[in-house]
């Protein structure tokens, strides 16, 4: 499991952030992205992949979540 | 010289990687790269933040030198002590010239060296105890200080101090934040996780300390983060931004107070300088406090306008048309700066070694006086500082990150650039094969660089590196031939047959 911290950019996109390992990467897909339901599987623009608890949609962003991963692209 | 393509950039990195044996030029070579503006990820051509090659000669920092010297160094009415041997508080004193306002040794402590001096013994039985006997001494000596940091040195970590558990008993006592800082020299694998330390610090013991107490607020606050007031960069930033209407509630961290910071999260905007050293302050500020954080640059007019667009469109019409008002206020002294130096510098190729925001940041004011800049590389960046790099240089351009001193000499022999932008390790060796340089960290003692004023010094300093005319009267020692006859002048050979 891994701190991650997921901010919303300029342009409404969700962008990711690993602080442990100063990453920031653009986040390219979300299973769940709806008011109710939030969160699964995260795809990143680097290739790798984590996956976040599905949640009802965060009140604000940024958000620091915990988040587990699938796939490190490196 | 002429431009490169990218065969002949690409055939140049191989020339240089030649000379490793085959595991280094493997790992080197993931650090070299021909830029690219398709590219969108540099992870893709560039590889960042990795470990240096032992053996290699590079000139990364420590965690302690981010900590200390970049992020809690400049913080003025604070006293940094450097926990351990006398040396790293020694050579790190009062060399990064952040200026600042204040009586030094009485209210203000920016230049003077605060150490624990540790000898044998204390690595024996540990410096806890002389920690706080230090602390108590401060506030003998001292009482107009408004806090203390503990910058740990190397032994700290390792003969495991617990300096947060005197920090904490010496605080209560003394009734001012005390601020133990785990930023030992070696944790990660340069200077830029000790400002990753350093603002966690920040975070963890500062910052917060004044959540919930009553604050005069205005709609136009804002704060300056990541500005080190290099040479009085910070204060020609800030004359711009207050011009144009908005409020400056603190500066981080040059000629910047313990107050300033606490008062942060009371900001409508966090205006982030140097992205490298405070982004992660930024954040927790933007997730915590909701404060947004905007990256800007202030060299050279074109993007200084640009940041002044891009901050006041976070804020109403008042701001914005503030911003234009200053904008076109300086046009007519922009104008003649370029006018005096532009055609003096046209076409000259610059090449950059730094650190920190400078590599991409200073591309644009080079571009405004007509130069251009044929390489660039980060000492100690990672892939997002990579990211924003690769936009801003132009095609074919060579990137290098954690150059060897024989990779940069190499490059720099092929490339010949008219100017060469690094720092005071690599001055006396680039002039004394006949290149001109100036030192992008300090500024070659001269600044400010940032803002309208700061570019009219930056003009003016380039210009007289370019343009002096010893340069074409050098001959590096290498070249030169041994008088015919004297054996007392050591020729190239003469020297070589001796060390054998």
């Amino acid at each position: 499991m891994a701190n991650i911290m997921v901010r919303k950019t300029a342009v409404g996109t969700y962008s990711f952030y690993l602080p442990k390992r100063d990453l920031e990467d653009a986040i390219v897909s979300m299973e769940y992205d709806s008011a109710d339901k939030w969160g699964g599987e995260i795809r990143l623009n680097n290739g790798g992949a984590y996956y976040i608890e599905p949640q009802a949609l965060p009140a604000r962003f940024p958000i620091s979540l915990r988040a587990r991963r699938l796939d490190a692209a490196e | 010289m002429s431009e490169l393509t990218r065969e002949e950039t690409e055939a140049l990195i191989q020339d240089v990687l030649e000379v490793y044996p085959e595991k280094a030029r493997k790992d080197r070579a993931k650090h070299l790269a021909v830029n690219d503006q398709s590219v969108e990820q540099s992870k893709k051509c560039i590889t960042s933040n990795r470990k240096s090659l032992p053996g290699v000669m590079t000139v990364r920092g420590c965690a302690y030198a981010g900590s200390k010297g970049v992020v809690w160094g400049p913080i003025k009415d604070m006293i940094h002590v450097s926990h351990g041997p006398i040396g790293c508080g020694q050579y790190s004193r009062a060399g990064r010239r952040n200026y600042y306002v204040g009586t030094t040794g009485v209210d203000t402590f920016g230049t003077m060296n605060f150490t624990s001096d540790f000898q044998e013994k204390d690595i024996v039985f540990g410096g806890d105890k002389k920690l706080a006997k230090l602390i108590g001494e401060i506030e003998t000596l001292f009482p107009l200080h408004k806090g203390i940091s503990v910058q740990s040195e190397c032994p700290i970590g390792l003969i495991g101090d617990d300096i947060e558990a005197v920090s904490k008993k010496a605080a209560k006592e003394m009734d001012k934040p005390i601020v133990p800082v785990r930023c030992e020299g070696f944790r990660g694998v340069s200077q830029s996780l000790g400002h990753h330390i350093a603002n966690d610090s920040i975070r963890d013991w500062v910052l917060d300390k004044r959540d919930g107490q009553a604050f005069e607020a205005t709609p136009y606050d804002v704060s300056i983060i990541g500005d080190y007031n290099i040479g009085g960069d910070a204060w020609a930033s800030r004359i711009l931004i207050e011009e144009m209407g908005l409020r400056v509630v603190s500066q981080w961290a040059g000629d910047g107070t313990l107050a300033e910071i606490e008062k942060t999260p009371k900001v409508k905007l966090n205006l982030l300088h140097c992205y490298r050293s405070m982004n992660y302050i930024s954040r927790h500020m933007e997730e915590k406090y909701g404060i947004p954080w905007l990256e800007y640059n202030f060299f050279g007019p074109t993007k200084i306008a640009e940041s002044l667009r891009a901050i006041a469109a976070h804020f109403d019409d008042h701001i914005k048309e503030g911003a234009e008002r200053v904008i076109a206020k300086y046009q007519p002294m922009m104008e003649a700066v370029i006018a005096k130096y532009k055609p003096r510098l046209q076409g000259k190729t610059v090449m950059l070694y730094v650190g920190g925001l400078r590599p991409r940041h200073v591309i644009g004011a080079y571009e405004d006086l007509g130069m251009q800049v044929i390489g660039t590389g980060y000492e100690f960046g990672h892939n997002d500082d990579y990211d924003r790099t690769i936009k801003e240089m132009g095609n074919a351009t060579l990137l290098y990150d954690d150059a060897t001193g024989f990779e940069l000499e190499e490059f720099i022999k092929r490339m010949k650039p008219d100017l060469v932008g690094s720092g005071i390790k690599e001055k006396y060796v680039f002039q004394k094969m006949g290149i001109p340089l100036r030192q992008m960290h300090s500024w070659d003692y001269s600044g400010p660089y940032h803002g309208y004023d700061g570019f009219a010094i930056f003009a003016r300093d380039m210009d007289m590196a370019i343009s002096n005319p010893c340069w074409s009267k050098q001959t590096p020692p290498w070249k030169k031939q041994p008088a015919s006859g004297d054996a007392s002048v050591p020729g190239e050979a003469g020297e070589l047959k001796k060390v054998a």
